[in-house]
């Protein structure tokens, strides 16, 4: 397990290489700054550094400061990760420790028993 | 603890639910400021009674509410509302409402480590802020259980939202599905504890009943039966009849039951009105017949009649009514009569109740029939009969209807015995029973009892004639009661003799007649007789005075002849 070394929120939207072809588009919901929305924002970034290095854009919402942007994802619990891009959406709820876990839920990984 | 609180005091705010009835027996409304639990098995009526709850709220009592379906999403829940006349999208254009669809799909979550529900909060937060409402329903909330697998997670946020809402005074209801062996699938009971109110949709012999129950309400006293609920285009509405007691006043004015007769009979002035009458008899006796004239005089004194109908369609009441002089049809235009026809076998006898109690409550008739009660039993039990027909009555003694009731009574068993159930609810209770005698068939009426009036005792038989209904004293003779061709006959039979007494009366008088007659013709011979004699009499004097004087005349002449020779 590795050490996660940037746990403070940064809320600047747009994270990852510019320079490459944003091919995933990522949101995490969080309300406020409570450890498992800390957690799942480091577990995440260390996820998209890893497998989709360049290829991704994260856009943290707190919905303490947005709350009728809940709506429109149906957020029921926090922390959600929402894979808006590529299609279809897809929903990961928690804070993101199990990476195994996450990276089938973006189909970054196939099932072991499927494909 | 305090004791607990008998009456609902100033302590326990509620919160009217302007659902006709459950204010009733919730005396007053859900406790305000907390959760109420609704729960049921599915197409109970859970979600109708929630939106009605917010609904009314928004219009009658102006306080917002906000609608978190889980299961529907705004359109669907607008769509399925507008049948019962509740426009939301308005009610959401004028901030009054706040639909708010929450999706959950197992298949669309990945759940990876810790999280709350924070999100559902924040939403309910964010529509409950836009509005400021009030009121808070989430229907169902267990679906929660189907689209999150943390069972433990959600117990625990699902405590702490009903905590949540009542640190922040929102009055919630909270929909539950009926569960196995819990109120709900998910035991959410538990963490709701201010009340329950749990509905039903109960089938007996092929008819379902929806009922509703109160089965708990903290601080607040509350009726505890199962109140029977109609689910109609109006919406949801309960009829907590059950709960009347005898605190009905009683009236002295009288009503006429339509026939002059039968009126003399009941002390000389009708039923009363606001009394129970009940009219029984074998098949064919003309039960309906009296209940129709009854109807009748109600409508043609300007009040209005609602006619139940068991047995007969309303064009075919009013077919067989004309043919005995009573023209309904005009009544029926006028909208003085309405007659409601339902066979008891659409549906249950509570439900019966209910729609006869809505209609009468919507159409406000001051007499009311009900044609016959005896087929209820068909859906129901005796005894249940009994209780709906008592709580029927009771309610319309309440509001001063009089209402007239047929029972039929079947051929051979005591008349008075299968009625028993009903008829000491009965006010008045008229017996109709056939006299069977001589190969014929007579009716025959009397007035078993009727409370609070001197009526007549005696038997009359009851015509039912092309030109209406009469009553006829029946013949009483030292033969028992004689009614129809047996009345006639012995009628006949007296007249004859009265007759022939007549008869031998005139001729003793002609005899009479006669021997005077002679009588006097024999005076008048005799007097004749008596005259000619003496006419006779007469004769022979004024003879025998001729006599005298010629024999006088002769003796002159002699002596003066002789003078002549002597002197």
């Amino acid at each position: 397990m590795k050490t996660l070394t940037n746990p403070e929120l940064d809320v600047s939207p747009v994270r990852g290489d510019t320079e490459h072809r944003v091919e995933w588009e990522l949101r995490l919901y969080v309300a406020g700054q409570t450890p498992k929305c800390v957690a799942a924002f480091s577990n995440l970034k260390l996820i998209c550094e890893e497998h989709l290095k360049g290829q991704y854009r994260i856009e943290l919402i707190d919905l303490l400061e947005n709350p009728q942007l809940g709506r429109g994802d149906q957020i029921l619990a926090i922390p959600t990760l929402v894979r808006k891009l590529p299609t279809p959406i897809k929903k990961i709820i928690g804070d993101l420790s199990n990476t195994e876990r996450v990276l089938v839920g973006l189909d970054l990984r196939p099932v072991k028993s499927g494909l | 603890m305090s004791n607990e609180i008998k009456k609902s005091g100033p302590s326990l705010e509620k919160s009217l639910t302007g659902i006709a009835g459950l204010d009733e027996i919730t005396n007053g409304g859900l406790p305000k400021g907390r959760s109420t639990l609704v729960c049921g098995a599915a197409g109970c009526g859970k979600t109708v009674l929630a939106m009605q709850f917010l609904v009314n709220g928004a219009i009658e009592y102006n306080e917002t509410g906000v609608f978190m379906a889980f299961e529907e999403t705004e359109t669907e829940l607008a769509q399925n509302f507008d049948s019962l006349g509740f426009d939301l999208e308005e009610l959401v254009k004028q901030k009054k409402l706040v639909l708010e669809h929450i999706h959950l799909e197992r298949s669309e979550i990945e759940e990876t480590g810790e999280y709350d529900l924070e999100g559902l909060f924040v939403r309910l937060a964010y529509a409950i802020d836009t509005i400021g409402a009030q009121r808070v329903v989430m229907d169902t909330i267990e679906s929660l259980f189907s689209g999150l697998q943390n069972e433990s997670i959600l117990r625990a946020e699902i405590r702490r939202l009903f905590r949540w809402l009542k640190d922040r005074g929102i009055t919630s209801i909270v929909t539950g599905e009926k569960g196995e062996k819990s109120l709900t699938r998910m035991g959410i009971e538990e963490y709701i504890s201010d009340c329950v109110i749990v509905l039903d949709n109960r089938i007996n012999d092929f008819i379902a009943t929806r009922r509703l129950r109160i089965l708990k309400y903290r601080g607040s006293a509350h009726g505890g039966n199962e109140y029977p609920f109609l689910l109609d285009e109006q919406g949801l509405s309960v009829q907590p009849i059950t709960s009347i007691g005898l605190q009905h006043s009683a009236s002295t004015e009288r009503v006429s039951s339509g026939i002059p007769a039968l009126d003399k009979m009941l002390g000389g002035q009708g039923y009363y009105r606001g009394s129970s009458i009940l009219v029984s008899g074998t098949a064919g006796v003309g039960k309906s017949t009296i209940a129709a004239y009854f109807a009748y005089a109600a409508c043609m004194r300007g009040e209005r009649c609602c006619y139940f109908s068991m047995e007969e369609s309303a064009a075919q009441i009013i077919r067989n009514m004309k043919s005995i002089g009573l023209d309904f049809t005009p009544l029926v235009e006028k909208g003085l009569l309405i007659i409601h026809p339902a066979r008891p076998s659409v549906f249950g006898l509570e439900m019966h109740l209910v729609t006869m109690q809505k209609m009468i409550d919507a159409y406000k008739p001051q007499v009311v029939v009900l044609d016959p009660i005896t087929n209820l039993v068909s859906v129901g039990s005796m005894i249940e009969v009994r209780s709906m027909l008592t709580r029927l009555i009771d309610w319309l003694k309440v509001e001063q209807i009089t209402s007239l009731y047929t029972s039929l009574t079947v051929q051979g068993s005591a008349a008075a015995n299968t009625e028993v159930g009903i008829s000491s609810l009965m006010d008045t209770w008229l017996l109709l029973r056939d006299i069977e005698s001589n190969g014929e068939r007579n009716r025959g009426l009397y007035v078993l009892k009727s409370r609070g009036m001197s009526h007549s005792n005696q038997i009359r038989e009851f015509l039912v004639t092309d030109r209406g209904v009469k009553l006829i004293d029946a013949y009483l003779g030292t033969g028992g009661v004689l009614t129809g061709t047996s009345r006639l006959i012995q009628e006949e039979k007296d007249k004859t003799e009265a007759a022939a007494l007549q008869q031998e009366l005139m001729q003793r008088q002609r005899e009479l007649e006669c021997k005077r007659e002679a009588l006097e013709a024999q005076i008048n011979s005799l007097k004749g007789k008596f005259a000619a004699e003496e006419l006779e009499l007469q004769r022979v004097m004024s003879q025998c005075q001729e006599i005298e004087q010629a024999k006088q005349l002769g003796k002159e002449r002699i002596a003066r002849s002789r003078n002549t020779d002597s002197e």
